[in-house]
């Protein structure tokens, strides 16, 4: 693409006049005007484009993006798994796409079906005894699943329990949800391999814990082996156990949250059931709970009554509203469809290939590499930089670099228990082709490195953009047209 | 003459006298990365030794401060409200907080440089 001519923004290519479409008079001379307060005194500066401009210009936009359609995107801890096109095929359908959130229940029965369908599907995958799919990301069912174990001890009278213990390996969103749901947070440190020190654990114990949060496998991609025993000692002291299902994907019909003594848990439907991550959303982060607290569960709930008829309810008893409707409804469709054309027997390969393919990139590069966990992994797999750091190239260099190669970054500088974490997870959709593809450059890249260190360093070359000064866009972000004329008038 | 003390968190005090210089070292601005925001306590508040005082948020990591001795705020430095990077660009020149030191026993406890230079050894092996 030439940047120079087709890199402009839409307002820097609008010409005053020029029209894309020309409307035809209504015909109405007699309409009746807007009122006088209601009609804006200038008008608005939009950019005044032709067609072909336009197109262009959002066309040549929409290839400078990224996406699991256009490449390998090992990205860690975010499950980049294909999106199949039949899940976009169902959450089309005519029957479904028509309807508003405000429909009444009666006219809107197979909706409220699909609904309780998936929330079944989820616990039989989880183990859990309800799930409510209202809640609109991961964090949102963080902090649903948080508010449900609040409701809980509330409601036995027991409102001493303020303490949410959290591993040194977990996601930043879960101290920062036990933080928004108003408790204290508590760290817990992990062993050399990365699980949870249950010596560590035990003095943290006692009759202001909440809830543990706990991800299974853990962020370098380890199973807790003794999650068992850790639920009991939590049990013991009156906590529960809220499992981040960030790292389902391996665990999907090999082992169930629910059977390790998780009590509360969330599962990323943009993760583990294959629909799409956006810049923010539409995501989808259903909450499932234990039997015996399901009355703590967000409304509006769908219900099934005596006539085998769906209702939507908002029980008295429950923690009150997440979210204004049943959730971001076309995204249940995509995860019920993909659960749907993978079945029982499909959904049991997904974690071993995932874990497969895992293993298989972490073993070919482990030389090049530095490996901090040897041994089997799940997922995904985190390397600590490269093996030989006397050139001084960074992960973040190693993650340039791999953008010059048309793959996207893995996640970098997380988890926080390496200092040069860089965190692959294949997912089970990468034929052997591309892993080996993926492989081969980063040896090359670790060749380079100790070859011409500088070209690493001031990677990537071959992309429309090198090295952003991101630190200056975090602190003074540019979002609109007027911003950018600001900052270049300044 | 002033002396500069370190702890195992990576903070330094610089005493002068009864009056400590906090910030992070040079080893914590280089492992944070870009430093995009210091949350930082006001004139007159208490801070205690090895307790959190604040936090410096990076592009990488949001990452608590803890202070290596106990004391009253004197001053904070409102230039890093602005620019934070300047932590970046001298870790060791822009301190974070002034205190009065309420008891300079503590800093018995802290490194000096030549042994915080080989803590930092041991830590980047790590």
């Amino acid at each position: 693409m030439n940047r120079e001519y087709y890199g402009k923004l839409i307002f820097e290519l609008s010409r005053q006049g020029r029209r894309g479409a020309i409307v035809p008079d209504n015909g109405c001379p007699s309409a009746p005007k807007l009122p006088d307060h209601l009609v804006r005194a200038e008008a608005p500066e939009l950019p005044e484009v032709d067609e072909p401009t336009v197109v262009r210009h959002y066309t040549n936009m929409s290839n400078n993006n990224f996406g699991v359609d256009t490449g390998f995107y090992p990205l860690g801890s975010c499950t980049m798994k294909y999106n199949p096109k039949i899940n976009e095929e169902m959450a089309q359908h005519h029957a479904f796409s028509g309807l508003h959130p405000a429909q009444p229940a009666g006219t809107v029965q197979g909706a409220l079906e699909l609904y309780v369908r998936l929330s079944e599907e989820l616990c039989r995958v989880c183990g859990m005894a309800e799930f409510t799919l209202n809640p609109f990301a991961g964090a949102h069912g963080e902090l649903t699943g948080l508010m449900v174990i609040r409701a809980y001890h509330e409601s036995r009278g027991d409102t001493k329990r303020n303490k949410v213990i959290v591993p040194d390996s977990a996601h930043g969103t879960n101290p920062a949800s036990a933080a928004v749901a108003g408790m204290k947070v508590v760290e817990v440190k992990s062993l050399p391999d990365g699980t949870v020190d249950i010596e560590a654990l035990r003095p943290l114990l006692d009759d202001t814990v909440a809830a543990m949060m706990m991800t299974n496998p853990n962020t370098a991609g380890i199973f807790e082996h003794s999650v068992k025993e850790i639920a009991a000692m939590v049990h013991d002291c009156g906590g529960l156990m809220y499992y981040d299902g960030a790292n389902l994907n391996p665990m999907l019909g090999v082992a169930r949250p629910g059977d390790m003594g998780f009590d509360v848990m969330h599962v990323n439907l943009h993760k583990t059931f294959s629909t799409p991550h956006g810049g923010g959303g539409p995501g989808a982060g259903p909450v499932g709970v234990r039997k015996g607290l399901e009355q703590f569960l967000p409304s509006p709930r769908v219900m099934r009554d005596a006539d085998g008829n769906y209702t939507i309810e908002c029980p008295e008893e429950a923690l009150g509203s997440i979210s204004a409707t049943l959730g971001n409804y076309a995204v249940l469709m995509r995860a019920y469809s993909y659960l749907l054309s993978l079945g029982g027997e499909g959904l049991r390969l997904a974690g071993p290939l995932a874990s497969l393919n895992a293993n298989y990139v972490k073993e070919s590069l482990k030389h090049l590499y530095k490996l901090p966990l040897h041994g089997v992994c799940k997922h995904e797999f985190v390397f600590d930089g490269l093996a030989d750091k006397s050139t001084g190239v960074t992960t973040l260099n190693v993650a340039k670099r791999l953008l010059d190669y048309g793959f996207h970054a893995p996640t970098i500088y997380f988890p926080l228990l390496f200092h040069e974490s860089l965190m692959i997870e294949p997912t089970e959709t990468e034929s052997k082709e591309t892993l080996d593809r993926f492989i081969e450059v980063m040896e090359m890249i670790a060749h380079e490195a100790a070859e011409t260190p500088d070209l690493v360093k001031g990677a990537p070359v071959n992309t429309p953009i090198s090295r952003p000064d991101d630190t200056a866009a975090a602190l003074n972000p540019v979002v609109t047209f007027a911003d950018l004329k600001a900052a270049c008038n300044d | 003459m002033s002396k500069t003390y370190f702890s195992r968190t990576h903070e330094y005090v610089t005493v002068d006298g009864n009056i400590g210089y906090i910030g992070i070292t040079d080893f914590a601005q280089n492992a944070l990365g870009n430093v995009v925001y210091v949350d930082m306590p006001e004139e007159g508040d208490d801070v205690a030794a090895g307790e959190e005082f604040g936090a410096v948020e990076s592009v990488k990591a949001a990452s608590e401060l803890i202070s290596p001795v106990s004391g009253a705020v004197v001053e904070s430095n409102e230039h890093l409200i602005d620019n934070p990077r300047l932590i970046n660009q001298d870790a060791m020149a822009n301190w974070i907080i002034k205190v009065e030191l309420s008891d300079p026993s503590e800093l018995d406890a802290l490194m000096d440089e030549a042994a915080y230079k080989e803590f930092c050894a041991t830590e980047g092996a790590h």
